[in-house]
């Protein structure tokens, strides 16, 4: 511990640029200086949690290009009919604008966290996990429309095979990852109402002390959610 | 402002952590709102072509690059953290390179053999 306080108060002595990189990676030493064990562990799952979707992405490229059959035209099949006509694409842009305020709230929580004002953290971290299940609703929703259309991993009324199951798969494993998160957040922001944070009160499970950092480590996780589906929304829905 | 003070208090605390102002979090939130209305707007009025890929991948970055670089704190991490997290996914690329030109061999051998016209 006194090793972290330690570059956490004096940051600025270490090499900028990439002799700091290397001077990082060879200090015989943690190599990240800045971030904590738990940052750095819970970086280097949201990396592979990248090639996990990146896979997926792929897949559908590949899928989508390889095709003979016309592919599903996303603009017409996720219109909704509202007022007496259709307007292309609208679910799935309130839902984009859902998470995106999920993660300006959970990014604000982060920050009251740090000043340690408990009750605004948790109000926002709840604030975060109401917009995530309201996400999680509207993709049900979605899902529930499409599958009354016919829309099934091996056949769809529109065109290429192949949408129905690139579809189920990308955003059930995007709603998943939502899904975690909720139960992730309702966790940590009960952590931070009851004050474990402020008391240094052990985890359960690790028995190591409680800090605020949990939260921006929960944050990191969200952000990532919202970040996979700002490539999911470019990729599935829009191309 | 807000932001002195949070250095002054950093010795006391045991963790200064990222404190940043709310400010800079609300310009991000709107900024992210805006870019989203824009890459909306591309499929609402209807571009196609290489324009409507270009402005789509264009949103696409700036979004994930202001997500990444202020709501998930990476601009203020220390360069080794940022190499060792940003860096891997650049191979991702190659993968798709690969698998742009297997998934051309494929629709090429589908039309040859079993001649459906695309």
């Amino acid at each position: 511990m006194a090793q972290s306080i330690q570059s956490h108060s004096a940051p600025d002595l270490r090499p900028a640029g990439l002799r700091g990189v290397a001077a990082d990676f060879s200090s015989d030493q943690r190599a990240f200086k800045t971030a904590s064990w738990g940052k750095a562990m819970m970086w280097i799952f949201l990396l592979s949690d990248t090639f996990v979707f990146g896979c997926f992405l792929l897949a559908y490229m590949t899928a989508r290009m390889s095709t003979p059959v016309a592919w599903p035209n996303p603009s017409e099949v996720f219109a909704l009919h509202i007022g007496g006509q259709d307007v292309p694409l609208i679910l799935i842009a309130i839902m984009t604008f859902v998470l995106i305020s999920s993660s300006g709230t959970m990014a604000m929580a982060v920050n009251f966290g740090y000043r340690k004002e408990r009750a605004r953290t948790a109000a926002l971290m709840l604030v975060t996990a109401l917009l995530g299940a309201t996400f999680v609703g509207m993709q049900a929703f979605e899902w529930t429309k499409l599958i009354s259309e016919g829309v099934r991993p091996w056949e769809n009324p529109w065109g290429a095979a192949q949408f129905g199951s690139t579809f189920f798969m990308i955003t059930g494993f995007h709603g998943t990852h939502v899904t975690i998160g909720v139960i992730f957040l309702l966790i940590v922001a009960r952590k931070v109402w009851r004050g474990d944070f402020d008391e240094e009160r052990r985890g359960f499970f690790t028995s190591r002390k409680g800090h605020y950092e949990a939260v921006e480590i929960m944050g990191l996780y969200w952000h990532f959610v919202d970040l996979v589906w700002v490539f999911i929304f470019a990729f599935f829905y829009l191309w | 402002m807000s932001e002195t003070t949070a250095h002054i208090q950093a010795p006391t605390q045991a963790h200064s952590g990222q404190q940043h102002p709310i400010r800079l979090y609300l310009l991000v939130w709107g900024l992210l709102f805006v870019l989203s209305a824009f890459s909306y707007m591309v499929d609402y009025v209807g571009i196609q072509g290489y324009a409507r890929w270009s402005l789509i991948l264009l949103f696409m970055m700036l979004k994930a690059g202001l997500i990444v670089a202020v709501f998930m704190h990476m601009a203020w991490e220390r360069l080794a953290l940022v190499y060792a997290i940003l860096l891997p996914p650049v191979l991702v690329l190659v993968f798709t390179a690969l698998m742009v030109s297997e998934a051309d061999y494929t629709i090429l051998t589908r039309l040859a053999f079993f001649d459906t016209a695309p």
